[in-house]
């Protein structure tokens, strides 16, 4: 399922959109990932709060949105640009690769949210296919 | 059995109560028709479904997503026996149409997503887990009388 000319337009479109609120919805994305999906807080015992208004979650979920975005721009070699990306999840932080497609929800339900006339079916399932393939890039040095 | 709190109990008829029943489902059906086009494999008599466009136009998916989500509202009834509830429509979901269960899932996703660009930031991380515990209970009552 790769991105065609199509989707890598509509995810460039669509995540203009985004960039301006990427610290409000990062921050909504994560926080629900932890909330609604209990487990994922299992790599974050380290955090002293877990809580949606958790100056550590606010942070964090920066750092990820960010590297969505900044997947964005490598939209047209992922695998080769989320290289390093793809080593610090897969020998650092070692994040089970299925907590991906739980943030890659998360993501959506606050796009739907903050977007509700722009994140039309259309630029949904390219934004679906684009986070799925982020996830695969990912997940690339795992094993 | 099932344990719902109270607040689980108030944030699904909140949600519900909120939600233009004839409106939400056609728009969840056409998106899940649209994202996931594999499912699109059991409507062959519903006519073009060619593109987005023609998904959203369409008349018959529109009228079904009218009976899907009237489908749903007996769950929110009966929150207490959804499984008993749905083993005849699982039992229809099986062996008369013989819908794959993970289009369920698939199928309350876009619900999800519906639910959440209707509701904005109403759809509280409370509120979000709530809903999709519900719709967990849902989908797995729907594949309970497969064998």
């Amino acid at each position: 399922m790769s991105l065609s000319a199509k989707d890598k337009l509509a995810v460039k479109t669509f995540f203009g959109k985004v960039a301006p609120k990427v610290e409000d919805i990062g921050r909504e994305a994560l926080a629900r990932t932890l909330f609604v999906y209990p487990q994922t807080k299992t790599y974050f015992s380290h955090w002293a709060d877990l809580s949606p208004s958790s100056p550590q979650v606010k942070k964090h979920g920066l750092t990820v949105l960010n590297g969505v975005l900044s997947a964005v721009e490598l939209i047209d070699d992922l695998k080769g640009g989320l290289l390093t990306l793809s080593e610090l999840h897969a020998f650092m932080l070692r994040v089970d690769p299925a907590n991906f497609k739980i943030i890659n929800h998360n993501l959506l339900v606050v796009f739907a949210m903050m977007f509700p006339d722009d994140f039309t079916p259309e630029v949904h399932v390219s934004v679906d296919k684009f986070l799925a393939q982020v996830s695969l890039a990912l997940a690339e040095k795992y094993r | 059995m099932v344990k719902w709190t109270d607040a689980e109990r108030k944030a699904i008829k909140a949600v519900w109560g909120k939600m233009n029943v004839d409106v939400i489902g056609s728009q969840a059906l056409a998106r899940c028709l649209i994202v996931y086009p594999w499912t699109q494999r059991y409507f062959d008599s519903f006519g073009s479904l060619s593109d987005a466009a023609s998904i959203m136009a369409n008349k018959k998916v529109a009228a079904h997503g009218k009976v899907v989500l009237n489908g749903l509202g007996r769950a929110v009834q009966n929150m207490d026996d959804i499984k008993n509830t749905y083993a005849p429509l699982s039992v229809l979901h099986s062996e008369k149409l013989h819908v794959d269960p993970d289009n369920f899932r698939l199928l309350g996703d876009c619900l999800t997503i519906v639910v959440a660009s209707q509701l904005g930031r109403a759809f509280t991380p409370d509120i979000q887990a709530a809903w999709q515990k519900f719709l967990a209970v849902v989908v797995s009552a729907l594949g309970k009388q497969y064998h």
